[in-house]
């Protein structure tokens, strides 16, 4: 019993980041039905401008944390301006080559300027607490409250504000927004920096949660996060939250049992099995707007 | 001789709409007074949706469209928006996971400061809407769907409206009652340039008229005239 809210912890700390990735992949889905293929590696830039930022000037986690924001924002702007901008009307398989290009380069120039994996250093005091004999440590208290706020933050943004209600005008008719005064692509431009401002987010979490930094996290992780969006409904916001969820707890329960090497295996299976007996996901709807 | 632009809403002159091969729209021009209905028929393909989009900034156009005298060039409808022109595109594009109010809002995007006087005026022309104000705009029948489109581009507050095909696939009743409003808009002081194919209602309701075929203007007039016409009537009124 003890052992299983244990684990339970773990699968929320795992469930958080996947979740904050997962919602980026899902944003930019939901806008322009793409699948932006480079939001993995954004993730790990995340962690990666944490690195370079600390070890110019050794900041707070907060300040940290916002910087890396900031900076994977801007980047998924750029991404969004000069990548798949000028593709937006060519054909699907143009924009899915550029969008797994982009990451590619990403990724690989990553390499090319940290070939190896990474410490990721402390940034915060971490103190273990017990409660009943459950260990529970300031890291995990943070991730998943820095998580869930993140995740209200950007609830309320989509449900409250006039940018929420453009964003889901935009994914549901972008070419009747513009003909009502809005501008769409500024709208689609923000989604790219909220996406991947959570994205960084993540990407800084996760360093500091399972504190090694490479340049292969994104495929390894990102591609995760994206199994999660899909398991919720892609488009569908407290889908992806909820796939990504169920993802963390499978994953750290199989690693329970099983041996670790499986843990990939039963997580694409799991994928596989919800999307032939749900083809849109958990929260996923067919989508009927028109071709 | 000069042209005098002054008093004209809308001026269009040469205006030709391409799809790649396809010419859309051969040249055509025409002009629309300020506080004018006027309506623009023709059968299917005739090209008048593709006219519509081309002034709303939403296609690329070759030749003028002149908007109270300026040249619009611009691909960015919103900009069309802000000088004080909406369209209602064929089949009302309402967002159907969005409430009538964020409809609403959308449309009031660029007026957000007089939201609420404007809410109320619409509101004041489709009491349906203001009791559904919370529904998904989805949940309505295809009449309140073409109101709610009619409303939401009047929360903007232009003075001209383009109208698609406003009575495309409703009853009888609701046609009438959607031209009924379209004549109060227009007396409040909306200019309308109508689109339609239910060419009787088109031309009843307008001041002047043009019957557009394969891209080209072959007839225009005040309504009356072309309510006469004996080519219309054969064609259009099947008689
Ligand atoms: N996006 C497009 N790509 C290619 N051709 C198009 C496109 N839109 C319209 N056309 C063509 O341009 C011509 C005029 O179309 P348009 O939609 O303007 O006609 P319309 O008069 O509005 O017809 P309807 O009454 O059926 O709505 C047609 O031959 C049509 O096939
Ligand atoms: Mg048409």
């Amino acid at each position: 019993m003890k052992y299983l809210a244990q684990q339970a912890i773990n699968a929320l700390q795992l469930g958080s980041i996947y979740a904050l990735i997962a919602l980026g992949y899902s944003m930019v889905y939901g806008v322009l039905t793409m699948i932006n293929f480079a939001h993995g590696d954004v993730f790990m830039l995340g962690a990666f401008f944490c690195l370079l930022l600390i070890a110019i000037v050794p900041v707070p986690f907060w300040v940290a944390l916002i910087v890396v924001m900031g900076a994977t924002a801007i980047l998924g702007t750029l991404i969004e301006r000069f990548a798949y901008r000028p593709l937006r009307d060519a054909p699907r398989v143009s924009a899915i080559i550029t969008a797994l290009g982009c990451g590619l380069v990403i990724q690989n120039t990553t390499l090319g300027i940290s070939p190896y994996a990474r410490p990721m250093p402390h940034l915060l005091d971490n103190v273990t607490y017990q409660f009943g004999g459950l260990t529970v440590t300031t890291l995990q208290i943070i991730i998943i409250g820095v998580s869930v706020g993140l995740m209200m933050v950007l609830d309320f943004l989509i449900r409250k504000t006039s940018f929420g209600m453009a964003m889901r005008a935009v994914a549901s008719d972008r070419a009747t927004v513009s003909l009502l005064g809005v501008p769409a692509n500024e709208i689609i431009a923000i989604t790219f920096a909220i996406g991947a401002s959570l994205g960084g987010a993540a990407g800084l979490l996760y360093g500091m949660a399972y504190p090694v930094v490479s340049a292969g996290m994104g495929i390894t992780v990102g591609w995760k996060a994206f199994v999660a969006a899909v398991i919720g409904g892609i488009g569908n916001m407290r889908g992806a939250v909820l796939g990504a969820f169920i993802l963390g707890a499978v994953e750290v329960m199989t690693v329970a049992v099983l041996p670790s090497t499986y843990r990939d295996l039963i997580s694409y299976s799991l994928l596989l099995l919800i999307l032939v007996f749900k083809p849109h996901g958990l929260l996923g709807k067919p989508t009927l707007h028109k071709a | 001789m000069t042209i005098n632009n002054e008093g004209i809403a809308l001026e269009v002159q040469d205006l030709e709409v391409r799809y790649g091969g396809i010419q859309a729209v051969r040249g055509i021009s025409f002009s629309v007074n300020p506080g004018e209905i006027v309506a623009m028929i023709g059968a299917n393909g005739a090209g008048k949706s593709s006219t519509l989009r081309a002034i709303a900034g939403a296609i690329p156009h070759a030749g003028v469209i002149r908007l109270g005298g300026e040249v619009i060039r611009t691909v960015h409808p919103e900009e069309i928006v802000r000088k004080g022109l909406s369209l209602v595109p064929e089949g009302r594009g309402i967002f159907a996971n969005l409430s009538i109010e964020e409809n609403l809002r959308l449309g009031a995007w660029t007026n957000r400061k007089e939201f609420d006087v404007n809410l109320e005026k619409v509101f004041g022309l489709f009491p349906r809407l203001r009791e559904r104000r919370d529904q998904m705009a989805g949940t309505l029948s295809g009449g309140e769907q073409q109101m709610l489109a009619v409303g939401r581009a009047l929360m903007s507050r232009s003075k001209i409206l383009l109208l698609d095909e406003p009575s495309m696939g409703l009853a009888p009743k609701l046609v009438l009652d959607i031209f009924a409003i379209l004549r109060d808009i227009n007396k409040a002081g909306v200019t309308l340039l109508i689109v339609e194919q239910n060419a009787v209602m088109a031309l009843r309701l307008a001041h002047r008229a043009c019957l557009l075929e394969l891209g080209s203007i072959i007839l225009t007039g005040t309504g009356a005239e072309l309510l006469e016409n004996p080519k219309i009537r054969s064609a259009y009124l099947g008689q």
